[in-house]
């Protein structure tokens, strides 16, 4: 823990202080405790209607102002980023997941294997991510755990890019000899020997990798796809917003902070997070 | 007369990987008693390195052929299957490399490093003896408070301590042979004298054979009763260290011989 704090202060030999960490920290903090409260309390019922009051402005009643259904928007953003959030760390979990998988074994023992695996990965990363995201969706269907799963699938290709480029150059290296001589398998070799050498370059890319996904969550709501109504992700809330953008601006940029928000937090904690090693 | 455990017989190592095969060793024997020390000396490219990772079964499998016989406990190394030949490597063969800067897993800790092996080949061995073994191994090394570095990371050592780790993680399965490709190249003089004089204790102790393989003869007559001089990939004199070192045979040898710097005190 102490060590933990220290990353936070000025560092004594160089008298910098690592700012980006200091403000994801601060700005992630802040997006999961709304996270978390939104779990047990939120000022109002994210969906109950309110036909009296439509699209009212900020106020110290609705602190985020309504939507077009009365409903009240900083509920509905505390439950929405939930969502986000759930959709965002599914994504991640199975691009990163997957994606090291296939990166590090085509890394590792490279030749045939390797090349027509990375061919494979090169032809995925040659669709847009979108494109490719909305090809899955329609086969799955739409629904929170359909778009993780969808999204999940075309992060797969960057997260193996880059963990097959850390193997590439780890694989070589004396240590990796020592072990094959100790009679270590392969399978250990790569998981247990070099995987936690590829650690800091995966987690800031992992960072980099959860801001996309956010933003490609919010991309699918938009296009109608994802949390089904009355329930809202914060893209699904942003696209719903958007034919207010002039009647009741405070509406669309109210949830649009929250996405700044939330994407900002996490590339600065992805910065933070390489700039520590 | 020992029992002979190694016996490499007409071993050949050629390259594929430019327009035209290139042989790197050629006619390489070697018999290995046990709890001898044996030398291989030779320039750079002479082929001592390859004919030594050939034995720890460390040959890449592309790119090149390799014949001849590498007899070890009844099977041959050379052509035995990959599960046979795990077995055998880190439990009954080890291997020390030049470069104990890089030869050690950044991001792990010594002591789960030294450990390596036995979790790898002895499985019934529970955790508590393992660390114990550790520790032993480590104190044998000459490490000062191995409990304190059982818990660092290989950046807080120096050179010579790295040495001294990976011959550590090398002896703790106590090996019957130990395969050397200059340990000492890295370092600086008085580490190299000890680390000298480490293998040699090892090999005392514990009884484990040692291949030395060097291109600093002065080490290898320290070191070595039987000296194998290496060129091009040939050997070219074979035998007693005192016998080569005083009437060697070949010219080349005699040039070995005549670049160790003489310290001239008068």
């Amino acid at each position: 823990m102490k060590k933990f704090l220290s990353l936070f202060k000025k560092n004594k030999a160089t008298g910098q202080r690592n700012t980006f960490l200091l403000l994801g920290t601060i700005l992630t903090g802040i997006i999961l405790l709304m996270v978390i409260v939104g779990v047990f309390y939120t000022p109002y019922s994210p969906t109950k209607m309110d036909a009296s009051a439509k699209l009212q402005g900020i106020s110290l009643k609705h602190i985020m102002g309504t939507d077009n259904m009365g409903r009240d928007v900083f509920s509905r953003v505390l439950y929405g980023s939930r969502i986000t959030l759930i959709i965002a760390t599914f994504t991640i979990l199975i691009g990163a997941g997957v994606g090291t998988v296939i990166g590090a074994l085509a890394g590792y023992f490279g030749g045939m294997f390797g090349e027509v695996t990375m061919r494979i990965i090169d032809a995925m990363l040659a669709f847009p991510s979108i494109l490719l995201s909305l090809v899955f969706v329609s086969l799955f269907g739409t629904g929170t755990y359909q778009v993780a799963v969808a999204l999940g699938i075309s992060f797969v290709p960057s997260f193996a890019r880059i963990v097959r480029g850390e193997f590439l150059r780890c694989r070589n290296m004396d240590y990796v000899e020592v072990a094959r001589l100790q009679g270590v398998s392969n399978i250990r070799i790569i998981f247990v020997h070099i995987l936690p050498n590829t650690v800091g370059v995966l987690l800031s890319s992992v960072m980099i990798g959860f801001n996309n996904a956010v933003l490609a969550e919010a991309g699918l709501s938009f296009l109608g796809i994802g949390a089904q109504p009355p329930y809202a992700s914060l893209g699904k809330m942003l696209s719903d917003a958007q034919g207010y953008l002039f009647s009741r601006p405070s509406y669309v940029i109210s949830i649009g902070l929250v996405i700044v928000l939330m994407v900002l937090g996490f590339s600065f904690l992805g910065e933070g997070i390489k700039r520590i090693q | 007369m020992g029992n002979v455990i190694l016996d490499v017989t007409d071993l050949h190592i050629e390259f594929h990987d430019h327009d035209k095969p290139e042989t790197v060793v050629e006619d390489f024997d070697l018999m290995l008693e046990e709890g001898e020390i044996v030398g291989i000396v030779g320039e750079s490219g002479s082929g001592k390195s390859m004919s030594a990772l050939a034995i720890a079964g460390l040959l890449k499998r592309h790119a090149l052929t390799k014949q001849g016989r590498i007899m070890f406990d009844g099977a041959d190394l050379l052509t035995c299957d990959r599960q046979k030949l795990r077995s055998y490597q880190g439990d009954e063969i080890s291997m020390i490399f030049q470069e104990p800067m890089t030869s050690l897993n950044p991001v792990k800790k010594i002591g789960w490093q030294v450990e390596e092996s036995l979790r790898i080949h002895h499985r019934e061995i529970d955790k508590k003896e393992r660390k114990r073994r550790a520790i032993e191994m480590m104190e044998a090394v000459g490490l000062r408070e191995p409990e304190r570095v059982y818990n660092m990371y290989p950046h807080e050592l120096s050179g010579g301590m790295r040495q001294r780790v990976m011959i550590a993680a090398a002896m703790i399965g106590e090996p019957r042979i130990l395969i050397a490709d200059e340990p000492t190249t890295a370092l600086d003089v008085t580490i190299q004298a000890q680390i000298v004089e480490l293998l040699r204790k090892m090999n005392r102790e514990k009884g484990t054979a040692i291949i030395f393989i060097s291109h600093d003869l002065s080490l290898i007559r320290q070191l070595c009763k039987r000296v194998i001089v290496m060129q091009k990939g040939n050997i070219v004199e074979t035998g007693d260290v005192e016998n080569v070192f005083r009437r060697p045979q070949m010219l080349y040898t005699r040039k070995l011989i005549a670049a160790i710097p003489q310290i001239d005190l008068s």
